[in-house]
């Protein structure tokens, strides 16, 4: 049965998740960064973990951003096979969904119409909406505003098949202690292994989506989380790079099948405010 | 240690910050970032004077989200400070005493904020909603054109900041880590 769904009802709904996303941490998040205030050994650290918990608070009941950095727009948009779309075009509503967030949510417009001329777009778009074809009758929509601070930071390696876990584990490390305080921890490491070089990338980003209390389904790969953010908190980085034993908050690891010659890992960093809002329609 | 200040920050009030201290800043802090300061160099370059007056000044690298009614600014926290590093050495060198961003700095910064007797504070990143109120009033100062990126005079009261370089070059992001690497 085919499903019809209007493309205004996704420029509604993303203008709603724009101004969510920047207010509101997804729960995930907000017990994660609250548990951190107990575990962390640093005074200052814990001063400042306690700030930002102060910071979310001020944030959700006075409506001011988390962060000012408002991130530019990632929208990973899953479209059920059995839906038609009506309306105008897809990206053109995700688009002016992002627009109106921006401008009636009062979120900083971050974005630049060329990356060389770098004039900025007043509105903060375009977006970077990436699809992708699902089974169902439904539409999927995943917003992610990722700001630059921890973007900045983050790395692709292209390693040889002998380089191996050891290999992406030195990686990882040396992604994390090179983003030091510049990407704002306690960071969410998001890590894509296989794939090609873009599609490791991708990896990278949708594994930051991923709940942070919520592993990998392949035990290796849980295992190995597990074994990098112990791994990451050893490092002593510390919240705010000010020294301590919280530095990420969570290791998130998607794999992909690879080419017999490569093993391409992303690693892609993202602050304490880790935001992503999903919906289904 | 905890400590408060009062602005100007002259080289006086500099002698007495060390990497680690806790500080409360109050007084007028400008607000300039990536373009701003691109256009301070092709001020200066042109011989023109910078847009305000620089000695003793702190410059907190910040954009700000846009202000809802009634309210001075959006949120305001600190931004990477690594990107200014090309630009900070000039002006440290023309009077200004002090930085607020976060993220580590150059050698080059490093060896300007000790030949200044400067000092480079961080705030806490992604805490911009919590910051935004130690923001008291805040102007604009020029390039407005420049949307987030536009110079702006704050006065803040009660604006807390880590010393993370002090005047000796003693570099807070390298002996915390140290303190607890394990």
């Amino acid at each position: 049965m085919i499903r019809t769904i209007s493309t205004e009802e996704i420029t509604k709904n993303i203008r709603q998740m724009c101004i969510e996303a920047n207010h509101y941490l997804s729960p995930d998040m907000e017990k994660t960064l609250k548990d951190a205030v107990e575990t962390e050994e640093s005074p200052l650290g814990k001063k400042i973990l306690n700030q930002l918990q102060e910071n979310l608070m001020i944030a959700g009941e006075e409506m001011i951003p988390i962060c000012q950095d408002t991130g530019m727009a990632v929208v990973f948009v899953e479209i059920g096979q059995e839906v038609h779309l009506e309306g105008e075009l897809l990206e053109d509503a995700v688009n002016e969904g992002v627009r109106q967030g921006y401008v009636d949510g009062f979120l900083r417009k971050s974005v630049v119409g060329d990356p060389i001329l770098r004039e900025n777009t007043k509105d903060n778009t375009p977006a970077v909406i990436h699809y992708s074809i699902v089974a169902g009758d439904k539409v999927k929509l995943t917003l992610a505003p990722k700001g630059f601070g921890s973007e900045n930071m983050s790395r692709v390696f292209m390693l040889k098949p002998a380089d191996g876990i050891e290999g992406v584990k030195q990686a990882i490390l040396t992604a994390v202690k090179d983003a030091g305080p510049n990407a704002c921890p306690p960071m969410v490491v998001g890590v894509g292994v296989g794939g090609t070089f873009e599609k490791c990338a991708l990896l990278a980003k949708q594994a930051l989506t991923r709940p942070v209390d919520e592993h990998s389904q392949n035990p290796y790969i849980k295992e190995l989380e597990e074994e990098m953010l112990e791994k990451i908190n050893r490092l002593g980085i510390g919240p705010g790079g000010l020294g301590g034993t919280i530095t990420a908050l969570a290791v998130n690891i998607n794999t992909y099948p690879t080419h017999i010659a490569g093993l391409p890992v992303a690693i892609n960093i993202c602050c304490h405010v880790n935001r992503h809002v999903v919906r289904e329609i | 240690m905890d400590k408060h200040i009062t602005t100007p920050i002259t080289a006086e009030v500099t002698q007495n910050l060390y990497a680690g201290d806790y500080i409360y800043i109050s007084g007028t802090v400008y607000v300039a970032r990536d373009a701003a300061h691109k256009r301070f160099m092709e001020a200066l370059d042109r011989g023109e004077e910078l847009p305000f007056p620089i000695q003793d000044a702190i410059i907190y690298y910040m954009g700000p989200s846009p202000a809802r009614e009634g309210r001075s600014i959006g949120s305001a926290g600190p931004t990477t400070a690594s990107r200014m590093d090309k630009y900070a050495p000039r002006l440290l060198d023309l009077g200004q005493k002090a930085m607020i961003g976060k993220g580590k700095r150059t050698q080059e910064v490093i060896d300007a904020i000790i030949r200044n007797q400067a000092v480079y504070f961080a705030a806490v990143g992604g805490a911009g909603a919590l910051l935004s109120k130690c923001i008291k009033a805040s102007e604009l100062v020029c390039y407005g054109d420049l949307g987030a990126e536009a110079v702006l005079k704050l006065e803040v009261e009660d604006f807390p900041v880590v010393v993370v370089i002090d005047k000796d070059g003693n570099n807070l992001y390298e002996t915390a880590i140290r303190k607890y690497a394990k």
